[in-house]
């Protein structure tokens, strides 16, 4: 079965992050597919590679990245959402004249028209947020 | 449909509007601070067990068990799973509701 | 089906909801839009966010017709605990009851919430 995952909520903050990372994983272990993470209001701060917790906790950030290698997931970050809140990769920092960009690995800034798309084509969609 | 709620329900009003609105027969997954609903011995507990006619309860275990929520006080009628069980609720059922 | 459960200008989710229904309209997709609990407030007539320095955002609900956004449900029962009626709106819309609300849930492909 097809899922879309919406993450609307920010890291450490909320425990959605967690919530939504824990099932996708067990979403891909009971052999279903996951068309796209969409991170979407404060979720885009999932996405930033300066996050930096404590030693001892988990990095959601990087926890991400890593999934989405593993499984070839494309985990995309709204951008109306991301430029509100300082989320950036390399084309938007030059579009917006930024002197730094700070997109996570594994990560993309896309249209919310990704939303809508993943809504019409997942079998399932489930938001996990505040 | 299965509709997840993730709020205190002494903190919002999250709970009250799932079983407001969700249709009988429905599942409902308390997740995150909604565990806190699952718990007998609250002052919310005629309610969920006079709800649990209508509709299938199940809380997420691994949150439970994080804010020291004993399986033993459960409401009897609550079933729980963990996130692989989440999923399959998710997949035996034809769309997810989430209340935020 | 977007439903919208929260207040504007306390938190974003109203004005990052509406832009998600006015996507959803520009993919051509049959968008319901519930306004239900706080999210009534969003249609409250008269916002003025002068001296707030909020972007208002208010007038976007009576622009949602014209991108072929027609169907707006207000649920009666989160209306009436609010002292408000339909005069009190922005917008024409569809009074339904939380009954009526439920069979139309049942109805839709994907519901996002905001």
């Amino acid at each position: 079965m097809k899922f879309g995952i919406i993450v609307s909520a920010g890291p450490y903050t909320h425990q959605a992050s967690d919530t939504a990372y824990q099932f996708s994983k067990a979403v891909l272990e009971r052999g279903h597919e996951i068309l796209r993470i969409f991170f979407y209001h404060d979720g885009v701060n999932n996405g930033t590679r300066l996050t930096t917790p404590p030693q001892d906790d988990r990095h959601i950030t990087n926890r991400w990245s890593e999934l989405a290698a593993k499984h070839e997931l494309d985990l995309v970050v709204c951008v109306a959402a991301a430029q509100r809140r300082g989320i950036v990769d390399v084309g938007e920092a030059k579009r917006h004249g930024k002197d730094a960009n700070n997109i996570a690995p594994g990560f993309r800034i896309s249209g919310l028209g990704q939303l809508i798309e993943v809504g019409i084509q997942a079998d399932r969609v489930i938001t996990f947020g505040d | 449909m299965l509709h997840t709620v993730n709020k205190s329900p002494y903190e919002k009003g999250s709970l009250d509007t799932c079983l407001r609105l969700a249709k009988q027969g429905s599942t409902i997954l308390l997740i995150e601070d909604a565990v806190y609903a699952a718990i007998t011995g609250s002052s919310l507990e005629s309610k969920i067990r006079q709800a649990s006619k209508q509709y299938e309860f199940c809380v997420l275990g691994p949150d439970l068990k994080a804010r020291g929520l004993d399986e033993a006080k459960l409401i009897d009628s609550i079933r729980v799973v963990d996130y692989g069980g989440f999923v399959d609720l998710a997949v035996s059922h034809d769309r997810v509701q989430s209340w935020l | 089906m977007c439903i919208n459960r929260r207040a504007p200008y306390g938190t974003i989710y109203a004005l990052e909801g509406l832009e998600v229904v006015l996507m959803g309209a520009a993919f051509e997709q049959d968008i319901s839009v519930v306004y239900l609990d706080d999210g009534v407030y969003q249609l409250k007539k008269g916002q003025d966010t002068t001296d707030s320095s909020i972007k208002n955002f208010s007038p976007t609900y009576r622009a949602l017709a014209s991108y072929g956004v027609e169907k707006l449900y207000v649920e009666t029962e989160s209306m009436e605990d609010r002292g408000l009626s339909e005069h009190d709106l922005i917008v024409p819309v569809k009074m339904i009851s939380g009954a009526e609300l439920t069979e139309l849930m049942e109805q839709q492909d994907v519901i996002l919430n905001y």
